[in-house]
């Protein structure tokens, strides 16, 4: 049949079940003989333990066990997923991140026992009555401040508090030479800071053990649960892969915070052999907020050189990136290879250094968070381009556009070498600053800000352009950036007897849409119905293998690897045709779900195809039966999608209340497999980007205490402080993938926040206050005080 | 967010409730959206919840003698809907549908947010302003407590430990004009600085506070530079700059103590200008 399903806004599959409140997650299995687990933990950033007494406890009602970091002494640790060493080629310092805490605690919640009852509140009640000596220690919360002599040390093993530090880049003589050259340079210190993910599933995790075939199944709400069983198996508890079934089942969004693998995963797997029975632990949103891996939290002093004719002639960045405690999973590349590598940004700037000191503090874990290094990279450098034009008194869209990449295909013409170690695949960046420019109505509105001006008001337009490496990764690529891991993916198609179709892909969906995209796809590609393909994922039983899905990669990459598998039944389907129709293979056309003698009528259906493959009564000789195929797709090199974001504002002189009035995103993430979902990645991801902006941000006090974990204090920002969004495409495909894709899950949430930013800057100075920067988040006081 | 355990009743009377206020540790369950955040983080361990949300004669609004009498049960919603209370007290509907979002207003209680006393809560301010008395009952019996003899403290007010608030009430001044105009904390939506004022028929000014102090409280020097004088840009400036002296000033993530007097003074002069 002829299907066109790529490029439609098909309404998602997967909805019906959410909507109607029967989406099934890891909270909502119950398994016989289940008990529930509460965690004890730290109410110190930083103390001695001293001792634990359970005594108390155990006796209580339902409590079946009690383990504390003793009992767990001889057990590693969750390993790091990234190694990334010292500059002087010294190994990256990685302490033990134990399952349980022993002898001290390193951060608030850190956790110290963990208490297994009949019913969670019978462990809610034991785990209060577990009482743990602490003797408190002094804490340090801040990056630059943990770097620093005297600093409290999180780890004896690594002074200084220092994790590794890194460089990449043009040698730092040339950078500050080609500065000392300059005829304008605009220098930013500035902090992008510590985010809560907020996922609105909170991490849950349920651990169960089979002793008569000793098989291990861990149900987790997780992105990848491939890497978590390969993690939790090979670096922590030691038991055989094959041994164990890790499930990933609904899971309630994650923006890359359940990526990681946490303690707590890998403790309730091995509570569950201790006690042979079935554990779960379900966090609180409490726990949420302080132990969801955090994000962002760098400390930088950023410096951007000019010509007298407006180039770039130089870039120079100094970060304190904050690890937190431990280092989580993909802590280490997310400020060096996903932030440093993006420092080119769509400029020629021809002479790019930036060094990276990654610091243990007493805090909890940061990591990838939507984006991942890439906002913290296009923050830095659209703030300093925005700021450069006020300071030098031109216009920020002609200092960019002065400045961009000229546009490339990157078929005809070759891609784009940063100074910064990536290849640009191809782009277009004009075309989506003129498309945001016409959007706005920009002539119109420098007048409209001119006659605001003049009636006291204070109206800001802020510009944003962005480029992210997606797709990760090619794994040669990033195993020489000290990867632990392949970054391939994995896709499984196995065409039924019936035709029906059945896809078996390693990503992992989480709100994505992969059961609708993904079937969009398949159907198109073997012209059937979407109603026949059904998508599989997120467990390790079913899925062959996979990584998972993060950084933007499950249709470039899943995609790809679905695409293989489809690639190798047509042309075994071709064979059987061949052999049924009399005709060479060669000869034979596949279209729209027929594979035809080309130049004959003579056709047969895909179904009929399928139906040989598994009855092989007329069939060649030499071949298998059966039409079911297995890819891993290991990517060439990054995607590159990119784009451009508007926002306009007003600033409330007597409050400093920033009211958004418009926001435009014009984004380029190559080909389109399905509109509606995209234009509903941008629109969260703009929210996201606009969270960090005005409202969101974790706060810790000089004692390591997070003082804003939860809903009450910590804002998140809301439909009624949003306008409504105008969002704009352009389509560059991807050269290098089957299907030109390049990943949109990130785009939104890199794009928004500097445009944001900048656009409170642009207002206040047009009401005359040169102001340079605001902390984030730019909270109505602190634009206030900025005015005063 | 499992609270202790505690026993459950459900009050049919006010009688009841008293009862059953009497004996033992019991806290008195509205609307909830105080409480059960409190049970869940173990801030509040009641041996008991006696819940007095389905109190028929706590959830009636009605007029009674030049005073609108509005139950303690009622919900935000219910009196931000009211026709009864928009015609004739159009501050409190105003001020009501101004209160947390529409779930907050659906479940919470106009009773309950008094007791509890948040010094960031709506309703404080608007109760003050409006010259209202708050009618409890108590195992000894009934007794009316003027608005401004309510607020003792930070989550304290004048309530002895078995009364309940049965009623607000809130006189009817035809020609008055009202108004409640708030700073809202992002992330609560309470009051980062919430002003309310009124101006009777004979120029007498009423201001009051909430998100302030640790007490919702009039200000009486505002008051004494509006009251009985035309309001215009000088009177009005004149009350600004009068307000939110001599109080100790609330600070928190969202505003220090500068940034909250200032708001206060900016929000004195909104609420002025409104009813002007």
């Amino acid at each position: 049949m002829s299907t066109n399903y790529i490029g439609k806004s098909v309404r998602r599959v997967e909805d019906k079940r959410f909507i109607t409140g029967k989406g099934k997650y890891t909270d909502d299995i119950i398994l016989p003989g289940m008990t529930h687990g509460i965690f004890v933990r730290s109410p110190y950033a930083h103390a001695k333990i001293n001792g634990i007494d359970t005594a108390t406890a155990l006796k209580m009602p339902g409590v079946v066990a009690i383990f504390t970091g003793a009992d767990l002494a001889d057990v590693n640790g969750v390993p790091c997923g990234w190694q990334v060493n010292f500059k002087n080629g010294d190994t990256m310092k990685e302490p033990k991140h134990p399952l349980l805490a022993h002898g001290k605690a390193l951060h608030v919640g850190d956790p110290v026992a963990f208490v297994i009852a009949e019913t969670p509140e019978q462990a809610k009640d034991a785990a209060d009555a577990v009482e743990v000596d602490y003797e408190e220690l002094p804490a340090v919360t801040n990056p630059a401040e943990g770097v620093k002599p005297g600093a409290p040390l999180v780890h004896d093993t690594a002074p200084g508090n220092i994790a590794f530090d890194w460089e990449l880049g043009n040698p730092k003589a040339e950078v500050d030479a080609a500065l000392a050259a300059a005829a304008h340079i605009t220098t930013l210190e500035f902090v992008n800071q510590r985010m809560a993910p907020n996922a609105i599933e909170p991490r849950s995790y349920i651990g169960a053990y089979d002793t008569t075939s000793d098989k291990y199944t861990l149900y987790t709400s997780t992105q990848n649960p491939h890497l978590i069983r390969l993690l939790m198996c090979a670096f922590v508890l030691g038991i055989p892969e094959h041994k164990v079934r890790v499930v990933g089942p609904d899971v309630g969004g994650g923006f890359g915070s359940k990526i990681f693998h946490y303690t707590e995963e890998a403790l309730i797997t091995w509570c569950a052999h201790k006690i042979s029975r079935p554990v779960k632990w379900t966090s609180t949103r409490s726990e949420a907020f302080m132990l969801d891996a955090h994000g962002r939290d760098h400390v930088t002093k950023a410096q951007m050189g000019f010509d007298a004719n407006g180039k770039i002639t130089a870039l120079k960045v100094n970060t304190y990136a904050n690890m937190g405690a431990f280092l989580s999973t993909f802590a280490p590349a997310v400020p060096t290879y996903l932030h440093g590598t993006l420092l080119q940004g769509l400029y020629t700037t021809p002479k790019i250094n930036v060094d990276v000191t990654a610091v243990f503090t007493h805090t909890n874990a940061v990591d990838a968070y939507r984006g991942a290094g890439r906002p913290e990279a296009t923050y830095l450098l659209e703030r300093l381009i925005d700021l450069s034009a006020l300071e030098m008194g031109v216009d920020p869209v002609e200092l960019r556009l002065k400045n961009f990449i000229p546009a490339f295909d990157g078929v005809t013409q070759s891609g784009y070498q940063t100074q910064v170690a990536l290849q640009y695949d191809s782009g277009n960046y004009q075309g989506v600053v003129e498309k945001g420019l016409a959007m706005l109505g920009y002539a119109d509105f420098r007048k409209a800000q001119k006659e605001a001006a003049k009636n006291g008001k204070l109206l800001g337009v802020g510009f944003s352009t962005y480029i992210e490496a997606c797709g990760i990764a090619p794994s040669a690529v990033v195993g020489s950036l000290g990867a632990r891991a392949g970054l391939y993916e994995v896709g499984q198609v196995r065409v039924q007897p019936t035709g029906k179709v059945s896809v078996f892909t390693g990503a992992h969906s989480h709100g994505q849409g992969h059961e609708t995209t993904f079937a969009q796809v398949v159907a198109d590609k073997l012209g059937i119905s979407m109603e026949d393909v059904d998508i599989v994922h997120g467990d390790s039983d079913t899925v062959a293998f996979g990584m998972g899905t993060y950084g933007s990669r499950s249709l470039a990459v899943g995609g790809s690897a679905i695409i293989k598998s489809i690639d190798k039944i047509i042309e075994k389907g071709k064979k059987i045709a061949a052999h049924k129709l009399e005709a060479a293979a060669g000869d034979i056309a596949f279209e729209n779900g027929k594979f035809t003698v080309k130049g004959t009528d003579k056709s047969l259906s895909f179904g009929d195809i399928a139906l040989t493959a598994y009855v092989p009564h007329v069939y060649p000789a030499d071949l298998e039966p059966g039409l079911d195929f297995s890819s891993f797709y290991d990517p060439t090199n990054f995607t590159y999608p990119f784009g451009c974001h508007i926002a306009v504002v007003e600033v409330e002189k007597e409050t400093g209340k920033v009211s958004l009035k418009r926001f435009i995103a014009v984004d380029d993430v190559g080909n389109v497999i399905n509109p509606m979902i995209v234009e509903g990645q941008i629109h969260g991801g703009v929210v996201q980007g606009i969270g960090q902006a005005l409202f969101e941000g974790v706060e810790y006090d000089e004692n390591g205490q997070m003082t804003n974990a939860s809903y009450m204090d910590y804002c998140m920002p809301r439909a009624d402080d949003l306008p409504m969004f105008e969002t704009g495409s352009q389509v560059t495909p991807c050269p290098h993938n089957p299907l030109g894709v390049k990943g949109a899950g990130e785009a939104g949430c890199i794009g928004s926040t500097p445009a944001v930013v900048n656009a409170v800057i642009d207002a206040l100075w047009s009401g005359g206050h040169q102001v340079r920067d605001i902390l984030m988040p730019l909270t109505p006081e602190r634009v206030w005080t900025a005015m005063q | 967010m499992i609270p202790t355990t505690f026993e459950y009743t459900k009050a049919a009377t006010v009688a009841d409730a008293i009862a059953a206020l009497g004996n033992g540790d019991g806290k008195l369950l509205a609307g909830g959206h105080s409480l059960v955040p409190a049970l869940k983080l173990r801030l509040n361990q009641p041996d008991r919840l006696i819940d007095i949300s389905q109190i028929a004669e706590l959830r009636t609004i009605h007029e009674e003698n030049g005073t609108i009498v509005i139950g303690a049960a009622a919900t935000h919603h219910e009196i931000a809907t009211s026709a009864l209370v928009r015609s004739k007290l159009p501050m409190l509907a105003d001020g009501a549908g101004q209160i947390g979002d529409v779930q907050v207003r659906n479940r919470g209680t106009i009773g309950g947010s008094l007791a509890h006393a948040d010094p960031a809560a709506d309703w404080s301010a608007m109760v003050l302003a409006a010259g209202a008395t708050i009618a409890v009952q108590g195992s000894k019996g009934t007794r009316k407590i003027a608005a401004t003899d309510f607020f003792t403290g930070i989550f304290s007010t004048a309530l002895a430990g078995d009364e309940i608030i049965t009623a607000i009430h809130i006189p009817i001044l035809p020609g008055a004009r009202a108004t409640y105009q708030k700073f809202a904390q992002p992330a609560s939506r309470f009051a980062i600085v919430g002003c309310a004022a009124q101006r009777a028929p004979d120029g007498q000014v009423h201001i009051a506070f909430t998100g302030l102090s640790d007490a919702p409280h009039r200000d009486h020097a505002a008051e004494a530079a509006v009251s009985g004088k035309p309001l215009d840009a000088a009177t009005i400036a004149a009350a600004a700059a009068a307000a939110a002296e001599n109080v100790s000033i609330n600070v928190d993530h969202y505003a220090s103590e500068k940034y909250r007097k200032h708001l206060a003074k900016v929000y004195v002069k909104r609420a002025l200008e409104a009813i002007a």
